[in-house]
């Protein structure tokens, strides 16, 4: 890999591509300089935007021949620095590989190609009483290649589940341009499971030219109630008493005091603002079944002493209901000159004792804290409010939050629930695994692109900088458990 | 207790000599033959945590299905991939390293999108652990779910964690009679409305249909459909998970067809491939009895978007499982190599050449 790119490789780059296809200039290439977690920039050298497999192919063939690395990106909406430019390498956009081929109502799957939007695709199947079940709230905007590399999630995972489950073949191309042709149109392929392995990958192991998705019959009917509580944990104690009722609802949200406020001043939902945490649980499927459901919801909420508890009237009410939800974090953006969005995931048990070691932490670094949360499935989302302007202020927050993501493996979680590794998260990785597990994350890649070229750096941190980290975490007295051996 | 497991793995790696992984061998037909000393699971049984709470179960590897799904219904909860016990001696391990599931499986999921982490030990005797208990992580390259259906070549599974799910109130079975195409149809236009469908089969010109959910859910697609509701209808799926009916009973020494898989687009048409023939699974599998070729019934499936696998019976020379394309062959051979260098684990169990 070489840190800068060649005037033969772009020479020989240009023949492949029109000339609209090929960005050099930095008044051209800036645009792409960070994703959606803009902490994080790097005005990329060159920028490819085919508008075919066949240039893609020709592409990665001749970056291997020149060994130039490849950092794959969608729409650009990644929170994780996944498809931050790396200096020397070649930024593929793939957002121009945007055609739905074809929809197959009968089998319910729709095969799209990798810059399709999220919501597009649920759009072209609701002709069909279908649609794509997984909704990160980036998916006006977001692409299915993207919710590919990262196994995105949503609000209604705990049913429905995330990108991983709802994907049945992929077209990919591995680096030195062989076309993979991952899963089937049946449920199951033969051999390993590479599609589970490719979902989630972050662009390290193939680039990705055709998704087929599972579509699935719109619910007859969706329904929410909402419920306020006068404590987080009393909250949290109801989430699982919903569970052990037998019900999996469609959706599960809570949040928390700051993060409620914030949300009703912005689109006035009609919140109750005189409450600690707010539940939303949503109900979907056969009519019938909904009835039985809401009701049995509504007496659990009552049970676990839920001081207000309210079912939308209308479909109306519901999205209004929702809208404040799904608004929360630039409602908490209109709060504060920055925020930084956490993405940690918890078992659902552990949310009373986080809550308050996150409450603990927002004091000690003087910096506020609002929390959105996927209940359901216990993927936390704590906003830390701060002030980039302010020197220092930005390292504080990414330390706080970093510190957030330890404490998510500390109680039994993980460090990223539904947004990815990327960059962002990589320090964190060495508090998740340890240097065996790592190993085999690099030998995996190894075994796709043993020479390093598919966004090197990302997603697995080298050993030595595990070590690094390590060493400087003690230093700062603020490892959990000094008294376990690091490397 | 995983001690004795890690040093009989680091000797075998050592002196290069094969281990069979066997749980309660209840899929040993399953696959091809591997040849090398027995590695016997069943001492690391036992669950390990189970909140039903938080809809998670851990246990080890070597603890028997029956005894999981006792468990979990004594909290109205099931493995809602409805894994087939076979003999009834499945453990979770084989369960997971053949990642088989049964008839729920097109409207629940696989048992591998129920797996969220797994712990192991792989071929030089190093034991690692990925996932979690979480239902949604995506930190490092899911491992967890690669090793599902790897019928044990990457690694020894030692302990595993699932998601489980809440058991429906109510379930009930309509069957109808329909000849194949329109059996074929109705299953795909039904997949594609809002009921509550959990099982779908074919056979000699009977649909049956399963539904479960809330009562009021059950009775409302009940009265939708139509249909008359079977004797035994418990039984019934059962024996087809299970596959004790006299359908599937393929032993080679008493027949001459051997029983394949062919999984595929659900929508495809009749085969045309014999009459001995169960569809399941909304129309994406379906089994044949059948003394056709290999190579005859693997370009079948190829053509309806899938693959052929013999499932019981004589294996082609080349392998119960459909070849690979080139590109994914190396990829297989090099996930091999860097999980199992020395190549001791089930070797030549899932494709000759590993």
């Amino acid at each position: 890999m070489t840190a800068r790119i060649e005037p033969a490789f772009l020479k020989s780059l240009r023949t492949l591509l029109p000339a609209d296809s090929l960005l050099t200039a930095p008044e051209d290439t800036r645009p792409f300089e960070s994703d959606g977690l803009s902490a994080y920039r790097a005005t990329p050298d060159v920028v490819a935007l085919p508008g075919t497999e066949v240039q893609v192919a020709a592409i990665l063939q001749l970056c291997h021949q020149h060994q130039v690395a490849v950092v794959a990106r969608g729409a650009g909406t990644g929170l994780a620095a996944g498809a931050l430019p790396i200096a020397g390498a070649l930024l593929l956009v793939l957002s121009r590989l945007n055609q739905i081929k074809q929809i197959d109502p009968l089998a319910r799957t729709a095969t799209v190609q990798p810059g399709v939007r999220n919501l597009a695709i649920s759009e072209a199947a609701a002709a069909y009483g279908l649609y794509y079940a997984p909704d990160p709230s980036s998916q006006i905007a977001c692409s299915i290649g993207g919710n590919v590399a990262e196994n995105s999630g949503g609000v209604h995972c705990l049913k429905y589940g995330l990108t991983v489950h709802n994907i049945l073949k992929l077209r990919a191309w591995t680096i030195s341009g062989e076309l993979l042709e991952i899963g089937s149109e049946s449920l199951d392929s033969a051999g390993y499971d590479l599609l589970a392995l490719l979902t989630g990958s972050e662009g390290m192991l193939a680039i990705i030219t055709e998704v087929t998705v599972k579509l699935l019959p719109r619910p007859e009917r969706a329904q929410v109630v909402l419920a306020a509580f006068d404590d987080v944990t009393t909250a949290g104690a109801a989430v699982g008493n919903i569970i052990a009722a037998g019900i999996i609802p469609a959706g599960l949200e809570m949040m928390d005091k700051l993060a409620i406020q914030a949300a009703e001043a912005f689109v006035h939902a009609g919140y109750p603002l005189n409450c600690e945490a707010l539940l939303l649980c949503e109900i979907d499927g056969v009519n019938e079944e909904v009835s039985d459901d809401i009701f049995t919801v509504r007496e659990v909420l009552a049970a676990s002493g839920a001081t207000e508890i309210r079912t939308a009237e209308s479909e109306e009410q519901r999205l209004r209901f929702w809208a404040g939800r799904k608004a929360a974090f630039p409602a908490v953006g209109r709060l504060t000159p920055d925020y930084y969005c956490m993405d940690g995931t918890i078992p659902r048990g552990q949310l009373p004792h986080v809550l308050r070691r996150i409450r603990e932490m927002s004091t000690e670094y003087g910096l506020a804290v609002a929390n959105v949360f996927h209940a359901g499935d216990g993927n936390l989302h704590p906003l830390i409010l701060f002030d980039a302007n302010q020197p220092g202020e930005l390292a504080k927050a990414e330390s706080f939050g970093g510190r957030i993501l330890e404490l998510c493996v500390e109680v039994g979680g993980t460090i990223t629930g539904e947004h990815g590794v990327g960059l962002e998260k990589i320090n964190q990785m060495c508090a998740q695994f340890a240097a065996p597990e790592l190993a085999r994350f690099h030998d995996v890649k190894a075994a796709f692109d043993p020479d390093k070229l598919l966004n090197p750096g990302k997603a697995v941190p080298e050993l030595h900088r595990c070590a690094e980290w390590g060493a400087m975490h003690i230093q700062g007295g603020q490892l959990p458990h000094p008294e376990l051996p690091r490397f | 207790m995983l001690t004795e497991y890690i040093d009989r793995i680091r000797a075998a790696h050592a002196a290069e000599t094969p281990l069979v992984i066997q749980g309660g061998g209840s899929k040993a037909f399953y696959g091809n033959a591997a040849a090398g000393d027995v590695l016997d699971t069943r001492s690391l049984a036992g669950v390990v945590d189970y909140q039903p709470k938080e809809l998670v179960l851990t246990a080890r590897a070597g603890t028997p299905l029956a005894e999981l799904e006792t468990l979990l219904a004594e909290h109205k909860q099931m493995l809602a991939f409805e894994p087939p016990h076979f003999n009834g001696a499945a453990t979770l391990g084989g369960c997971v390293a053949s990642g088989l599931s049964g008839p729920r499986r097109p409207y629940a999921g696989s048992v591998r999108d129920f797996v969220l982490g797994i712990r192991m030990i792989d071929g030089s005797g190093q034991p690692l652990r990925f996932g979690g208990q979480v239902i949604k992580n995506v930190a490092g390259y899911d491992v967890s779910r690669l090793m599902v259906g790897a019928l044990g070549t990457l690694g020894l599974l030692t302990e595993v964690s699932l998601k489980v799910l809440p058991r429906p109130a109510a379930e009930t079975t309509l069957q109808f009679e329909l000849d194949e195409a329109a059996a074929i149809q109705r299953m795909n236009l039904w997949a594609g409305q809002p009921l509550p469908l959990s099982a779908t089969s074919w056979h000699a010109g009977l649909l049956s249909v399963r539904l479960s959910g809330a009562p009021s859910a059950v009775r409302a697609a009940q009265v939708k459909l139509g249909g008359e509701p079977p004797h035994e209808a418990g039984a019934f799926w059962q024996r087809l998970r299970d596959q004790t009916t006299p359908f599937f009973d393929k032993r080679p020494s008493t027949f001459n067809q051997s029983l394949w898989r062919l999984a595929v687009n659900p929508t495809t048409p009749p085969l045309n491939l014999g009459d001995a023939q169960w569809i399941e699974w909304g129309g994406a599998v379906r089994w044949l009895a059948s003394d056709l070729p290999a190579a005859a019934l693997r370009e079948a499936a190829r053509g309806c978007g899938g693959h052929a696998a013999l499932f019981r019976g004589n294996a082609p020379a080349d392998g119960a499982f459909a070849p690979l394309a080139p590109a994914l062959l190396t990829l297989h051979r090099n996930l091999k190599q860097r999980f199992d260098p020395k190549g001791i684990f089930n070797r030549g169990r899932l494709y000759p050449d590993f």
